[in-house]
């Protein structure tokens, strides 16, 4: 036995030990029945991170999704897109817990039910939303909204005792350089312009490190290089994050999406990239009118 | 009588005439003899009672208006004469003729003559004309026997059924005087007599009777009789429970109509406008003042329509409380529109103001407003239970309003515009609606609504400048409860409330019950906080 | 786009407010003097007669309206800065005094009326024992938890029923109208045990010491005071922290807030348990120094009241609330003497005025003088 050998055999076994755990427990896919149940820990062992099926919802009658299926890898980043009134806000509102549906199942991992869970439960399991109207809070100054969103225990007794920690401010002020707020750090949030909001809350949604992203129409109302900037952005994001992104502007579809999926009337129409999906019959139909 | 045209046919009417004067002679001899005037005025008790006995069911006028004279002790003696004193004037109780009396002296009535005086007077009233006096008679005595039997009067109503007297009686009194005697059969020893009582009294159903049947179970020894006397006091039990859950109904249905028409008013500015209005219990005060008022006009200027003032009380209420409602909305509430806990508060200010200024005006203490004629007493639906009128056209009145109400917002367009603002107000406007008059309008619609609870506030309960406070907390229950958006549900939450409260009250008595109703309220709406039977919708 | 460097990115500065300014410190230290020293002399030492010289009757007032004022913070707080409105917050006060209540009257022994250890109530009502509610109320420490613990549970178990079926705005200002005169109702019959329409009255002594000496009165007036000022600071406290700013949060958006993973229900209700306890704290400082406790005190228009005092002063500012307490309280105690039939004209008006015109009340007038004042200079 050398001291070669000895090398040589600590870092065949260091290497077999990292790939047994790139693959998660004791070999993958096939095998990930045998670990344990952790709560609140999202578990994507098998390749999905978010798992619809047969999602139902009707309001009075009317009919806003219709046993809708649709899952979501790890690393991904969906495009949903759609006429009006197909579902696609609907859909989120499943997803975070601002609607029940009426049958189906919302997975997040392959553990976490979601309807289980209210919608700040889900916040805190790591499902961040971005709305269609920029919603931060006008009271709060720019700062005070981005601390609320801060990753940490919500917890009240928590928050009476809740100290900025150096790490927590460094990266607060990492994102308003971000979002390029920095000089209306201590203004409040109700006098900031159309634009300046929508910053402020993809702000808030980066404060909140996510593992899941919902975007409705994030560059709604934005000039191009802030579209520009958006689009930088998401790719970014996109290394560490899933995210789902809801948008009507095909040309920001293309820069950002892979896949794209295509809803209509609560339905799932079509699916695949976004050059397949527009050369597709149904949705020209679907879009262009009989 | 004819004039007689020839001798032989003289003759032939003589024997007409002989028979009507020895008619109008026996008449007479029905008449009242001074004697028995004397027997019935002074003497021993039992003399005095037999006579009454024989006087009252005797033919003659005199003796029943010397009977009833006795009974309002207006009998005077003078010498050996018996006089009736009526208004300062004497007349002979044997004759009728007017005399002079002023030394004559009150007779004496103790209370066993007081006692028989009473039953006799129910049994003089038995042969009056008037189908429902003598009804009331025979049942009157009824009661007395189910409370203090009595032989004597019982032998007095078993001559009354019999013929010539029983002819003349009616079918309802005659069924009273049958029940009565059968109450006293009931301890007869005949034993056909009890069963035949028995199953005369299985139609009467009240607790005195079936306390009575059941007492003689009791003691009962034949079998036949034991068989009809259980059954009867099973039928009779079985129309007592029956009677109690149709009461209970009733006045469950009864305070749920009073509950809606507190509460619609409120439902329509809040479901319509969105505000709350704490001084919705003070606009049914006004009305209820507001009635008060016509009636005061009405008993001083026009006593002969007196009977027909709610008529007009109606439109007045209404009016007054629209106005006042009308110049809050537009003093007040118009400004605070989207500030919904503030109008909270501003409309409680305004229900301060209102009640002082109705104190001042009217000073803090009831009111008194007579009901009409042809609302009080009630209608027997059942034995034993009688419904009174008021509360049955208080429950047709509310079903009225609603009806009005449901109406004017659906087919009216005043009601299109109040629909069309309530659910887009920027597009009604738009489309060249006045929001801010519909606005208005609205909120005096619904604040006339609350004007004309006060009307039917002010026929049952006593009117205060406090009125209000004690319908407002209910009127928010029933609005919290019913939702809001459709008029079904205030319709549903107000009967269903009153229906809920009668009858916990029935076991827990009032206070109990109105806590739990408020507790049930809390519980209900932890399940569907926006209230029982609200619109589900996508809230964007 | 500037370049920005490392350097910029670190150099945020972080607002931090400490409890008070100098300004703040100030004004709560010279309100503690006034209270514990300032008072007592003007009322102990100064001989009567004298122009300085505070009277019994005036200590007495006082305090009273200190314990309203305690109130009106209570309210302040939901109201303001969580945004909740409730309309039945007498009710916890009124629970506090009532647990006060039951102490003081066991205190009186055996020197009441029918000269037994029952209270009067009780012997005339024909009860031979204490019903098991009272099994506590001889000791004063176990009353001073009972006075935090009844107001508080009440108040925790009302409150996750309504938070947790999001029961806001008008709808929950409702319901607890609703529950403070199921309440009332409750309290007024004979049969519950806490001495019916009449109420608790006629105390003797506390903690040994009797209750009508002059003495007596200025302790009570300065706990009083001393424990509005402890409450000032807590409120300053919980508003500063991320807690305030949470509740903010949910005050002007609550959807929004739960997308941020707070829950809700438990900053509101731990907002709504305190301002309860709060208040049964006040109810129990009320009592011994009013002398009375009936259920007159849970009408639902004794909480309105509550609220416009907070309205008055302002309810968005801390000490807002309690100038508006003393304002509404000091006018009343002067109309309701001198001219009775306007007082309630005057408080209507006064509602209205407030909400048309006042928004931020007394101390928003305030802050806009002085505004306009520094803007006009500048």
């Amino acid at each position: 036995m050398t001291p070669d050998l000895l090398d040589a055999g600590t870092k065949r076994m260091q290497e077999s030990q990292a790939r047994a755990q790139a693959v998660g427990g004791s070999g993958g896919r096939a095998t990930g029945y045998a670990h344990p149940l952790q709560a609140r820990v999202v578990d994507i062992s098998h390749g999905r991170i978010l798992y619809l099926e047969d999602v139902t919802v009707s309001f009075d009658g009317f009919r806003a999704l219709n046993k809708l299926n649709l899952d979501i890898a790890p690393g991904e980043l969906r495009c949903i897109i759609g006429p009006n009134g197909a579902g696609k806000t609907t859909l989120m509102d499943v997803i975070t817990g601002k609607t029940r549906p009426d049958s189906g199942t919302v997975f997040f991992g392959s553990t976490i039910d979601l309807l289980r869970h209210n919608e700040s439960e889900i916040a805190s399991l790591g499902i961040g939303r971005k709305f269609q109207k920029p919603t931060v809070f006008e009271q709060l100054t720019v700062f005070e909204n981005l601390e609320l969103s801060l990753a940490c225990h919500k917890g009240v007794w928590a928050s009476m005792r809740f100290q900025l920690k150096p790490e927590q401010r460094d990266r607060l002020a990492q994102v308003l350089h971000t979002i390029e707020l920095g000089a209306q750090c201590h203004a409040f949030a109700g006098s900031l312009s159309h634009g300046q909001k929508q910053w402020l809350e993809i702000g808030m949604l980066l404060m909140q490190e996510p593992k899941l992203l919902l975007l409705d129409e994030p560059v709604a109302g934005m000039t191009d290089a802030e579209t520009e900037r958006t689009a930088e952005l998401l790719m970014q994001l996109k290394q560490h994050h899933s995210l789902i992104v809801v948008e009507h502007d095909m040309g920001f579809v293309r820069s950002i999406c892979s896949k794209v999926t295509v809803l209509c009337e609560g339905a799932l129409l079509a699916e695949g990239t976004l050059d397949e999906v527009q050369a597709d019959e149904r949705v020209i139909e679907v879009y262009l009118g009989r | 009588m004819p004039a007689p045209s020839t001798p032989f046919a003289f003759r032939k009417h003589l024997g007409w005439c002989l028979l009507l004067l020895g008619a109008l002679w026996s008449a007479a001899a029905h008449a009242l003899s001074p004697e028995d005037a004397w027997a019935l005025a002074e003497g021993d008790n039992a003399t005095r009672i037999e006579a009454l006995n024989r006087l009252a069911l005797s033919d003659s006028q005199r003796a029943h208006e010397l009977i009833r004279a006795l009974a309002r002790e207006a009998v005077q003696v003078q010498g050996q004469q018996v006089l009736i004193v009526d208004n300062g004037r004497w007349i002979d109780a044997a004759t009728g003729a007017a005399v002079d009396g002023t030394g004559a002296v009150a007779v004496m009535l103790n209370n066993r003559m007081r006692n028989a005086l009473e039953q006799t007077l129910a049994v003089l009233d038995l042969f009056d004309p008037d189908p429902a006096r003598q009804q009331a008679a025979a049942q009157r005595l009824r009661e007395s026997q189910l409370t203090r039997p009595d032989p004597a009067l019982a032998a007095q109503i078993e001559r009354a059924l019999l013929p010539p007297y029983g002819q003349r009686l009616v079918a309802p009194a005659r069924l009273a005087l049958e029940q009565a005697q059968a109450v006293v059969w009931l301890g007869s020893a005949d034993a056909t007599q009890r069963l035949a009582a028995a199953q005369v009294l299985a139609e009467l159903a009240q607790p005195l009777v079936r306390n009575r049947l059941a007492e003689q179970l009791e003691l009962e020894a034949d079998p036949a009789v034991q068989q009809a006397l259980r059954d009867a006091v099973a039928s009779i039990d079985r129309t007592l429970a029956l009677a109690e859950v149709v009461r209970q109904v009733f006045t469950g249905l009864s305070l749920g109509s009073i509950l809606l028409l507190v509460a619609l008013g409120l439902a329509i500015t809040y479901g319509l406008l969105g505000v709350i209005n704490m001084a919705h219990g003070e606009l049914i005060m006004i009305g209820a003042y507001a009635t008060f008022m016509v009636h005061v006009l009405f008993q001083q200027f026009l006593p002969g329509w007196f009977d027909w003032y709610l008529l007009a009380a109606l439109p007045v209420a209404f009016l007054a409380a629209a106005l006042v409602g009308a110049l809050m909305e537009r003093g007040v509430i118009r400004w605070l529109y989207g500030r919904p806990l503030e109008t909270l508060l501003a409309t409680w200010g305004i229900s301060l103001i209102l009640i002082q200024l109705v104190r001042s005006t009217f000073g803090a203490q009831n009111v008194a407003v007579v009901s009409p004629q042809w609302m009080s007493g009630g209608v027997e639906v059942m034995s034993g239970l009688t419904l009174p009128w008021n509360r049955i056209f208080i429950i047709a009145f509310a079903a009225a309003v609603v009806i009005g109400v449901a109406l004017f917002i659906g087919r009216t367009r005043m009601g299109l515009f109040v629909r069309g603002v309530t659910q887009n107000r920027p597009m009604a406007a738009c489309m060249g609606v006045n929001t801010a008059r519909v606005d208005t309008l609205a909120f005096a619609f619904g604040s006339g609504i609350a004007g004309l609870a006060g009307v039917a506030v002010s026929q049952i309960g006593n009117v205060a400048p406090d009125l209000g406070q004690q319908y407002i907390i209910d009127s928010f229950m029933v609005v919290v409860l019913g939702g809001v958006g459709q008029l079904a549900g205030t319709v549903y939450a107000a009967m269903g409330l009153g229906v809920v409260n009668k009858f916990i009250e029935g076991w827990a008595g009032a206070v109990l019950a109105k806590i739990a109703v408020l507790v049930l309220i809390i519980l209900i709406i932890q399940k569907r906080p926006q209230g029982l039977f609200a619109l589900k919708g996508r809230t964007a | 786009m500037t370049d920005i460097t490392r350097s910029d990115l670190y150099s945020l500065t972080v607002p931090s407010k400490p409890l008070f300014g100098r300004a703040g410190w100030s004004a709560f230290l010279s309100a503690a003097l006034v209270v514990c020293v300032v008072v007592p002399v003007l009322n102990l030492w100064v001989p009567e007669g004298h122009a300085l010289h505070l009277s019994d009757f005036m200590v007495g007032l006082l305090g009273k309206i200190l314990t309203y004022a305690i109130c009106a913070l209570a309210i302040g707080m939901i109201w303001g800065q969580a945004g909740i409105l409730s309309l039945g917050h007498g009710l916890f006060f009124a629970l506090g005094g009532y647990v006060m209540g039951m102490y003081l009257m066991r205190q009186i022994g055996a020197d009441g009326v029918y000269g037994s250890a029952l209270p009067d109530f009780m012997v005339f009502l024909g009860w031979t024992e204490f019903p098991w509610f009272w099994a506590l109320s001889h000791s004063f420490v176990a009353t001073l938890l009972l006075v935090v613990l009844v107001p508080g549970g009440l108040a925790f178990l009302f409150g996750y029923l309504a938070f947790r079926s999001r029961i806001t705005g008008v709808y929950f200002s409702i319901i607890t109208q609703a529950l403070t005169l199921a309440a009332m109702l409750l309290f007024f019959r004979n049969e519950t045990g806490f001495g019916g329409n009449n109420g608790f009255t006629d105390f003797r002594r506390i903690l040994g010491f009797p209750l009508a000496s002059e003495e007596m009165r200025v302790i009570l007036f300065a706990v009083s005071g001393i424990t509005l000022l402890s409450f000032v600071l807590l409120a300053r406290w919980l508003l500063l922290s991320k807690f305030g700013r949470v509740l903010h949060a949910i005050r002007d958006a609550e959807s929004r807030v739960m997308f941020c993973g707070y829950n809700p229900l438990h900053y509101k209700l731990s907002i709504w348990v305190i301002s309860a306890a709060m208040c049964g704290v006040a109810g129990a400082l009320y009592v011994p120094q009013v002398g009375i406790i009936n259920p007159s005190e849970m009408s639902p228009a004794n909480s309105i009241e509550m609220a416009i005092w907070a309205a008055v002063g302002g309810r968005t500012s801390l000490i807002g609330p309690i100038v508006g307490a003393f304002a509404v309280n000091g006018a009343k105690s002067v109309l309701t003497v001198s001219f009775p039939e306007f007082w309630l004209f005057f408080l209507g008006a006064l509602f209205i005025v407030v909400t048309l015109f006042m928004p931020n009340g007394l101390s928003g007038l305030v802050k806009q003088t002085w505004n306009r004042f520094r803007g006009v200079r500048a």
